[in-house]
């Protein structure tokens, strides 16, 4: 594929996450901050968010799986998750941490599990998402062009 | 050449070196954000993933081995997360205020919860400013200008 189609499909791409709300303006400020001197800062960054929220997401799912839950620890983990999706932008899976920190407070299993069920699904879209924009950029570099600057 | 006597202006105004800033965050993603945030900011920095450990790095734990002023480091600033399991960034601002070694260093309370009464206790503890995460390049640079003044 020649780099102006490449170009084109990431700013569309790029464009329709925002959009649908799947990234905030906290994720122009990741890509704000990517310099020379660090070349793949949003890479890495969001690299750290994908490893630290499958890990939390698994600590989730074995924390109300228990018998007894413990739901200090459920929020604890929903709030990291939440912090950290808000850090990165991931717009969603921030808003999809609320109302499960709700149903924590209230000692609801059943909604708390509902909830979790949602956040992965955010997760697993945006992370897709995310996914595609950078091997986008790849694409791009490797043609030889340069990524298209949005607005 | 004790941090106690030496005034605010001249611990942050270095020769003309970088000042230092000790962030503590519980988040691994937060930490690097505000690493580079502050690096982008001409900081330079050192992370702390709890108020314990940022105690060590500032002299005052009880490991007294393993601190920046033996490296000779001194640290000009300090931003901390107010939510962290174990020792919250109130508490280690507490801490820091009762030391005579640190007590002038400014202390930056980070969080993500907009609440009043939380924000009130901690500037009535001697935090010299709060900021609503998530944080952004305009808020550190606003930091930067309003401590070197």
């Amino acid at each position: 594929m020649e780099v102006g189609q490449l170009q084109r499909q990431f700013v569309e791409h790029t464009a329709s996450m925002f959009h649908e709300g799947f990234l905030d303006g906290q994720f122009s400020q990741l890509q704000q901050l990517q310099d020379e001197s660090n070349p793949d800062f949003v890479v890495e960054v969001v690299s750290l968010f994908f490893q630290d929220s499958e890990r939390l997401l698994n600590e989730l799912t074995r924390a109300l799986d228990q018998k007894c839950v413990d739901f200090k620890k459920v929020d604890a983990h929903v709030h990291q998750l939440k912090g950290s999706s808000s850090s990165i932008g991931a717009q969603r899976v921030k808003n999809s941490c609320f109302n499960f920190r709700n149903f924590c407070e209230e000692q609801n299993t059943e909604a708390c599990f509902r909830c979790l069920q949602l956040v992965k699904q955010e997760y697993l879209l945006v992370k897709n998402k995310l996914e595609t924009l950078f091997r986008l950029e790849q694409q791009i570099l490797a043609a030889g062009g340069s990524i298209p600057m949005m607005e | 050449m004790d941090s106690a006597s030496s005034s605010l202006s001249k611990g942050m105004i270095d020769d003309g070196n970088e000042p230092h800033v000790l962030a503590v965050d519980d988040n691994l993603i937060d930490r690097k954000l505000v690493e580079k945030l502050l690096k982008n900011s001409a900081c330079k920095v050192t992370t702390a993933e709890n108020g314990l450990r940022a105690l060590e790095l500032l002299g005052l734990g009880d490991d007294q081995k393993n601190n920046l002023k033996t490296s000779g480091s001194k640290v000009n600033l300090i931003i901390t997360d107010y939510c962290m399991p174990g020792m919250t960034g109130y508490d280690l601002l507490k801490k820091v205020k009762e030391s005579n070694v640190m007590k002038e260093v400014p202390v930056v309370i980070m969080s993500s919860e907009n609440i009043p009464t939380r924000i009130n206790k901690c500037l009535e503890e001697g935090a010299q400013m709060f900021m609503l995460k998530p944080l952004k390049q305009a808020d550190v640079k606003k930091l930067r200008c309003q401590l070197m003044a």
